[in-house]
């Protein structure tokens, strides 16, 4: 299962890119993807909405089965990916190019709470 | 808790197949993208392991007499050898124990497919029955042990021809068969296979009944053959959008046929008595079983969302899923009696309510849709 090493991961299967700008770049990971199958809806959040982390932010749904997608981190939702909502299996295809939403982190160095590759590596063999 | 397994979970394995437990089972999903194995079924062929499901052989003189009390469907329908018949058996409140098929194939030798997750109280129940009735009807459960049968369902537009391809002693005898019959070859290269044209997918096809022992072989001559593997999630949104009820899904021990749209499998009409008859003629129908099209974007439509009718009545979705064929979220569900065919109501997914309209199932047969 491929987990880039230059991103960082939630146990519950998102991946986050810390971007030049100080956002942070939320999608879901190839396992995820992998367990929900095809992907047919996703909803995502509106910009400008604040979040705790651990808050339901978006949810994606597979033909099997809805699926809620938790805020990785505390901050303002200040974009989302609408081609992704056009086009939900663009997940099945690149779940790492097809991001859900950008947050801007209240604590700039809260992606350091995250999990690793190897970490997240870790959490999915088991 | 070990998972059991059919005689078929090294192929599935072998194929690459996403194994889940289902009630108990460890069986395949799908085997890439349930999508693409949902149309393979409808517009070409798929087939399904569905070997967890259980062969129950009835024999001996009193079938016939035994099955009319015990199935709310009516046996005497069954007077031509191989004949099916899609029935429940109900306990005596009315309510759904399983529903299965009978074949007829002698007066002394009676079929019954049940669901796998019931096949034990199914059972102890026909046990039980036969016991106290006195019918000395001697049962054979097929699933586990020296006689064990593999089932195989081969299903879609070019399935028959596909089946006799690797059945060619078989064509003869199950080529001029009728939807809903069933022939036993008896010289077929995987031994005595049960030729069933029967389904739950919407489409034509044969349901395979053969040795546990020759799982293998067949099911390797049937990919040598082109016919695709699909797993449970296919069958999942075939059934749907064939309008087939799923037991454990849409019926249970908690629901009686009539609420379940089944109405036109229980006989009511003829003078012949059955387990839980008079509480269906006491109860009644309190509620109707329809199909749904979401209208709105929003979400999929799932079991246990709640239905809202313009009237302010409620009712309860029982299966719902993305349609592969019309690209469209549809569901089954049981809704107050008050809501009509093409009515507008109403379904709460997550924090909304989205307009959704009242269909006559199914929603697709024979590879066309036909609701609009």
């Amino acid at each position: 299962m491929n987990i880039p090493a230059d991103l960082k991961y939630t146990e519950s299967h998102e991946w986050v890119r810390a971007e030049e700008d100080g956002t942070y770049t939320v999608g879901i990971t190839e396992y995820a993807q992998d367990a929900l199958g095809d992907i047919v809806f996703v909803e995502l959040p509106k910009v400008g909405k604040s979040l705790t982390a651990g808050d339901d932010a978006a949810v994606v749904e597979s033909v099997k089965a809805a699926s809620d997608i938790y805020a990785p981190v505390s901050g303002e939702i200040v974009a989302v990916n609408d081609s992704v909502a056009d086009a939900p299996d663009s997940i099945n295809q690149d779940a790492y190019s097809a991001w859900l939403f950008k947050m801007k982190p209240s604590d700039a160095n809260a992606i350091n709470g995250l999990l690793d590759a190897a970490g997240y590596g870790k959490a999915t063999a088991e | 808790m070990t998972l059991k397994a059919t005689p078929l979970n090294s192929a599935h394995r072998a194929a690459g197949a996403k194994m889940v437990d289902f009630g108990g089972w460890d069986m395949p999903v799908n085997y890439g993208s349930q999508i693409e194995e949902h149309h393979a079924v409808r517009t070409d062929v798929g087939m399904f392991d569905v070997s967890h499901m259980c062969v129950v052989d009835l024999e001996g003189a009193n079938v016939r007499p035994f099955l009319r009390g015990l199935l709310a469907n009516n046996v005497d329908k069954l007077q031509v050898p191989g004949k099916a018949l899609y029935s429940c058996m109900l306990k005596p409140e009315g309510t759904v124990i399983d529903d299965l098929i009978v074949y007829f194939f002698s007066e002394n030798w009676f079929r019954l497919v049940v669901n796998a997750g019931t096949a034990e109280k199914d059972l102890a129940w026909i046990n039980a029955q036969n016991e106290a009735t006195g019918s000395g009807v001697t049962v054979t459960q097929r699933r586990d042990g020296a006689d064990a049968m593999a089932l195989i369902a081969v299903q879609g537009p070019n399935a028959r021809a596909k089946v006799w391809e690797v059945l060619p002693t078989a064509k003869e005898a199950s080529e001029p068969l009728k939807p809903f019959n069933a022939v036993i070859v008896k010289d077929s290269a995987f031994g005595e296979v049960m030729v069933a044209r029967t389904g739950y997918t919407g489409e034509d096809g044969f349901e395979l009944a053969f040795p546990a022992s020759q799982a293998d072989a067949l099911w390797n001559a049937l990919v040598a053959a082109g016919v695709k593997p699909a797993g449970l999630g296919a069958r999942d949104t075939l059934r749907l959008e064939a309008g087939m009820n799923l037991y454990g899904q849409d019926m249970d021990e908690n629901v009686n046929p009539l609420d379940a749209g089944l109405a036109w499998t229980v006989d009511l009409v003829s003078e012949r008595d059955f387990i839980g008859k008079a509480a269906l003629q006491k109860d009644g129908q309190k509620q109707q079983y329809v199909g749904l099209i979401l209208r709105e974007k929003g979400g999929v439509l799932r079991a246990h969302q709640k239905v809202i009718s313009a009237s302010g009545s409620v009712g309860e979705i029982t299966s719902g899923t993305f349609s592969p064929t019309m690209q469209q979220a549809i569901a089954l569900g049981r809704l107050p009696l008050d809501v009509a065919v093409g009515d507008t109501v109403h379904v709460e997914i997550r924090d909304k309510k989205l307009a959704a309209t009242v269909i006559k199932l199914p929603f697709v047969r024979n590879g066309k849709i036909l609701v609009a």
